[in-house]
């Protein structure tokens, strides 16, 4: 099961040539070189990728949490006109295939100018278009008592301040699961940093990664290694730190 | 509990309010339409917008150059024709048909063994769920690569036995296979899924069934099983969306081809080089069109074939 995963890791430390003689863990000869290499291998160093991820990742989850919670409220607390349809809608955007909004789109973002931008990655999320985030919070705040709200509006609070003050501190874990799945989504986006980002200046840790197998091919193992446990490290910190929201967000809304 | 059956309830619909009761349920439209803003912009701009857009793209002939000329069904016609298009759709079942159902084995398996109460059970369901977190990224896309490369792991392995391994990745005939392996690794998240159904089931079942004397594999297949179908079909139904679109896994091991021989040529991977390397975006657009007919066409494939085997207990 992990064996594959702590092989990795003990191979990136290695000589090249044990790496393609030595199935085994026990490391004998250390060889560090490869993580400066492979830092260093692409136009920049693989930091700047890694900033660029960071940024992509912190927009999109700071964008998912405001968009989503606002529109998780409004289905969970408020009446309005269509809401059932609407809600079935968004129901039904969230098993519907991406790709077949993907040629509109890239038309539209190369239109405003948005090609090699973080827009194009980040803007969607700030306009709460991962709708499974949305049922997710929705199906948290149903389970929130509805006395708080009520006493709350007795007291002359409206739907803005029941929203900040009341609903937003509690659904915290939902809060939570969310930033953790759109963190870990995010970074290891592929698809879409492959058709936006083509300059190496903007370019995210997954598509550099893909750059550095397609330039080096099969002759820098090492390397390519080192740096694909650099990448991975990220999201194994927040396995090791969120599991728990994880686990609880899967096992509660049974979806990856 | 889930997106489906909330769908499923919505069908259902409400009793009509009379008037007096209308008056009372009064409604804030505009308070809600604020909340609502940023997601029905993406609604229209990201997601409606485009699809319609996408639609209309799909009957003509589009280089992203010069305007779309418009071919009538000409592009769907050439689906018929396309053999590499065929050639795509027999690799993308092939990976759904064995692949999902291996996973959801697999994690069923290992979450009936860990339910039994072993020791340190949160400890090896972190372990063996790491693997689906890790699972999606290039990085161990290209850890994939070099294990089933022709001097990587497997084949290493194996020497010490004095078996003589091949190129598994280079050969038409085993390169699908090592994608489909690593859809199974990924196992971890529907085994929380499973565990959590396993919880749920209430043990007097078990003890009902003792006492009349079933053994543990009868009560197995006649209260485990019966009891988790409903969390096995939402597994299937989902993974079976999922596993349509994947593209990251089979375009890194394959370095963006699909080869050898176009055995790793997944749907997604077609389209992509037919939209944005060919530059044909009016026939990837239909491709799109086609994709969502088969997600839908299987859904509802699983949802038919659901009233067979799925049991509700309520």
């Amino acid at each position: 099961m992990i064996y594959p995963l702590l092989w990795m890791v003990v191979s990136s430390l290695r000589p090249d040539d044990l790496i393609f003689s030595q199935p085994g863990l026990w490391l004998s000869d250390v060889d560090l070189s490869h993580y400066p290499d492979g830092w260093n291998a692409l136009t920049h160093p693989f930091g700047r990728y890694m900033l660029n991820s960071a940024v992509v990742v912190l927009g999109s989850v700071l964008g998912t949490l405001v968009s989503c919670s606002m529109a998780a409220y409004a289905f969970a607390r408020m009446r309005f006109s269509a809401k059932t349809l609407l809600f079935a809608i968004m129901l039904i955007t969230i098993m519907l295939p991406g790709h077949v909004t993907l040629v509109p789109q890239y038309v539209l973002f190369s239109q405003l100018g948005m090609v090699n931008t973080f827009w194009p990655l980040v803007g969607p999320n700030m306009l709460a278009t991962d709708s499974f985030f949305i049922f997710l919070m929705v199906q948290f705040i149903r389970g929130l008592p509805r006395e708080l709200d009520e006493a709350a509006r007795i007291d002359g609070a409206g739907h803005t301040r029941i929203f900040l003050r009341i609903i937003l501190p509690l659904m915290t874990p939902a809060l939570a699961t969310t930033a953790i799945f759109t963190f870990i989504g995010t970074w290891n986006q592929f698809f879409s940093a492959l058709i936006y980002l083509t300059d190496t200046d903007m370019m995210t840790v997954p598509v550099a990664l893909r750059l550095f197998v397609d330039s080096q091919g099969e002759s820098n193992w090492g390397a390519m290694f080192a740096m694909s446990i650099v990448s991975l490290l990220p999201v194994f910190f927040v396995f090791l730190f969120g599991q728990r929201f994880l686990v609880r967000g899967i096992a509660t809304t049974g979806i990856k | 509990m889930s997106a489906i059956t909330e769908l499923s309830r919505l069908k259902r619909g409400r009793r009509p309010l009379d008037p007096r009761e209308r008056q009372a349920a009064r409604r804030d439209n505009k308070e809600a339409f604020v909340f609502l803003l940023p997601w029905l912009l993406g609604l229209l701009i990201i997601t409606a917008g485009p699809m319609v857009t996408s639609f209309y793209l799909s009957f003509t002939d589009y280089n992203l150059l010069e305007d779309p000329v418009w071919v009538g069904a000409e592009n769907y016609l050439r689906m018929l024709s396309d053999e590499r298009l065929h050639q795509s759709l027999r690799v993308t079942l092939t990976y759904v048909v064995v692949g999902v159902p291996l996973q959801l084995a697999v994690a069923l398996f290992i979450a009936v063994a860990l339910n039994k109460g072993l020791r340190g059970l949160s400890f090896y369901r972190s372990l063996f769920y790491l693997p689906s977190l890790l699972g999606g990224s290039v990085a161990i896309a290209i850890l994939w690569r070099q294990i089933f490369g022709t001097t990587g792991l497997v084949n290493q392995v194996l020497s010490l036995f004095g078996i003589e391994g091949m190129g598994w990745i280079s050969s038409p005939d085993t390169a699908l296979g090592t994608i489909i392996l690593l859809h199974v690794w990924t196992f971890g998240s529907p085994m929380i899924i499973f565990l959590a159904g396993l919880r749920q089931i209430p043990t007097m079942y078990y003890e009902a069934a003792a006492v009349d004397g079933a053994t543990k594999a009868k009560q197995f297949w006649r209260i485990t099983m019966p009891m988790l179908t409903p969390i096995i079909f939402f597994n299937i139904v989902l993974q079976t969306i999922g596993a349509f679109q994947s593209f990251t896994q089979a375009f890194i091991i394959s370095g963006g081809i699909g080869g050898p021989s176009d055995s790793t040529l997944f749907y997604t991977m077609y389209l992509y080089n037919t939209g944005f390397k060919a530059f044909e975006m009016g026939y990837a657009s239909a491709m799109a069109w086609l994709l969502v007919a088969i997600v839908g066409a299987l859904t509802a494939v699983n949802f038919i074939a659901s009233k067979y085997w799925v049991y509700y207990d309520d």
